[in-house]
């Protein structure tokens, strides 16, 4: 396997060089729309953005008790509460992309059964906090919005349909499903519900208040804007007094490593995307390696067919946690419609090459044929109707 | 004595590894381990939010790291 591995990079690196246009005039535009991109990325998003997210995403990770979630995926839990459980669980649940698909296999195996999994597989990736925020401030609220109402619905959609077309396998099924799912027995202090609340708002508001973008068209608005970096000062001041106030030191060192945790785990991955991204594609009004108007033909507009061509493209390809980002952004400034844009990240992240394979030798291939027919035309279906209105 | 790792390959699954790795050696107990990287495996265990230590058969902590000395105090009692 690793002698295998070494001559598959070195197979790569050669025809990389081999093939690439190194003299061609567009090679220099487009290395520096890359650096370009990197830079906006670093001057836009990290400080104000990435590591705000980076501490909310460790505080669920450390605060927020995750069993009394996965208890509503038990083979005997309420069938009403499973789905709409399952549907919106991801923001908590699926903050690590690896931590998805055991989920997903246990409550599939163990648990609720097909309907419930495959709503948290469907929705689970596409509406994890740092997803949803990173989605919403590079590529424009209404996206971000859209991105996380549409994962939530049409996840449930799916659930149900799974369900209905699979509903005698399910009998048979449950029957042995009864061994009970498990946490491991991890000693967690809670804190009263209120604080925990109290903690999450403050820190949720430092992330928006940090972030208030200049509106001239709203009064309100504008004198918030004037005075954001006064309340997002105070927000920190009460932040680090909750902080110091409520939390042992145990958890004030667990809450920064399982933050540092996310933080060196994503950050490299989410600089290569934007580095290729930025190569490929260039920044929203440059243009770099590949023509704009090879996008613009493809999925450009609103058509059916930019829409399917966008959702089978993401159902197959893997996006590591958030590069999906970086790269819609350059597909959107070489002229992709909005409607393509969510239908790629619908598509996108619930689905690649390599994790439907694994999705097949849990619950088979015809299970995973059916479901990935379900998600192309979910995520086709929805980027139309967003494409019409945005 | 058996200690499994249950992880599909993510860092904090190699985290753990070398975490349990470090308490053997600092005990000095002769111990075997195992890491389970098959997902229909790890749900056997009724284990869904990886990575998990499993000691003797007996699941000890799933979803997290624990600390090398909430490891050695697991080992020292089996």
């Amino acid at each position: 396997m690793k002698e295998k591995t070494k001559i598959f990079i070195i197979a790569a690196v050669f025809i990389f060089f081999y093939f690439m246009p190194f003299s061609n005039y567009r090679m220099p535009q487009a290395i520096l729309e890359s650096l370009l991109m990197a830079q906006d990325y670093a001057r836009q998003h990290v400080l104000l953005c990435l590591i705000p997210a980076f501490f909310i995403a460790g505080a669920i990770a450390n605060f927020i008790s995750q069993e009394n979630v996965i208890k509503y995926f038990g083979a005997g839990a309420n069938k009403f509460l499973s789905y709409t459980v399952a549907s919106v669980s991801g923001t908590i649940l699926a903050v690590c992309s690896c931590t998805v698909l055991p989920l997903f296999a246990g409550i599939y195996k163990r648990g609720a059964g097909i309907g419930p999994a495959t709503a948290f597989l469907y929705s689970g990736p596409a509406i994890n906090v740092l997803a949803i925020i990173l989605t919403a401030r590079v590529l424009g609220f209404e996206l971000g919005l859209a991105r996380a109402i549409g994962a939530i619905i049409f996840s449930v959609i799916i659930g149900l349909s799974m369900h209905f077309i699979f509903i005698e396998d399910e009998k048979k099924k449950n029957l042995n499903a009864n061994k009970n799912l498990t946490m491991g027995k991890v000693e967690q202090e809670d804190k009263p519900l209120w604080q925990t609340t109290f903690y999450f708002a403050i820190m949720i508001g430092i992330l928006i208040f940090a972030n208030w973008g200049k509106d001239e068209s709203i009064k309100i608005w504008q004198i918030i804007y004037n005075f954001k970096w006064f309340i997002t000062g105070i927000l920190l001041i009460v932040l680090s007094w909750i902080v110091i106030k409520w939390f042992k030191k145990k958890e004030r060192i667990q809450w920064v490593k399982s933050s540092w945790g996310f933080a060196e785990q994503i950050l490299p991955l989410l600089l290569g995307g934007v580095l290729v991204a930025g190569f490929l594609l260039g920044r929203p009004g440059g243009e770099a390696l590949i023509p704009k108007i090879w996008i613009e033909n493809l999925v450009g507009g609103n058509s059916l067919w930019s829409n399917l061509f966008a959702s089978v493209v993401g159902a197959l390809m893997y996006f590591a946690t958030l590069t999906e980002i970086p790269i819609l952004q350059g597909l959107l400034g070489a002229g992709m419609g909005k409607g393509p844009a969510l239908a790629l990240l619908l598509a996108g992240p619930a689905l690649s090459l390599p994790n439907m394979l694994v999705i097949r030798s849990i619950m088979g291939t015809k299970k995973t044929l059916v479901f990935i027919f379900l998600v192309v035309t979910m995520a086709t279906f929805s980027g139309m109707l967003f494409g019409n209105f945005f | 004595m058996k200690i499994e790792i249950l992880g599909t390959g993510c860092p904090k699954c190699k985290k753990l590894t070398k975490l349990s790795e470090e308490a053997i050696n600092e005990l000095g107990v002769s111990a075997e381990i195992v890491k389970v990287t098959d997902i229909n495996k790890i749900i056997d265990y009724g284990v869904m939010v990886t990575p998990a230590l499993v000691v003797d058969g007996e699941v000890k902590v799933a979803g997290k790291i624990p600390s090398k000395k909430e490891i050695t105090k697991w080992i020292e009692k089996n």
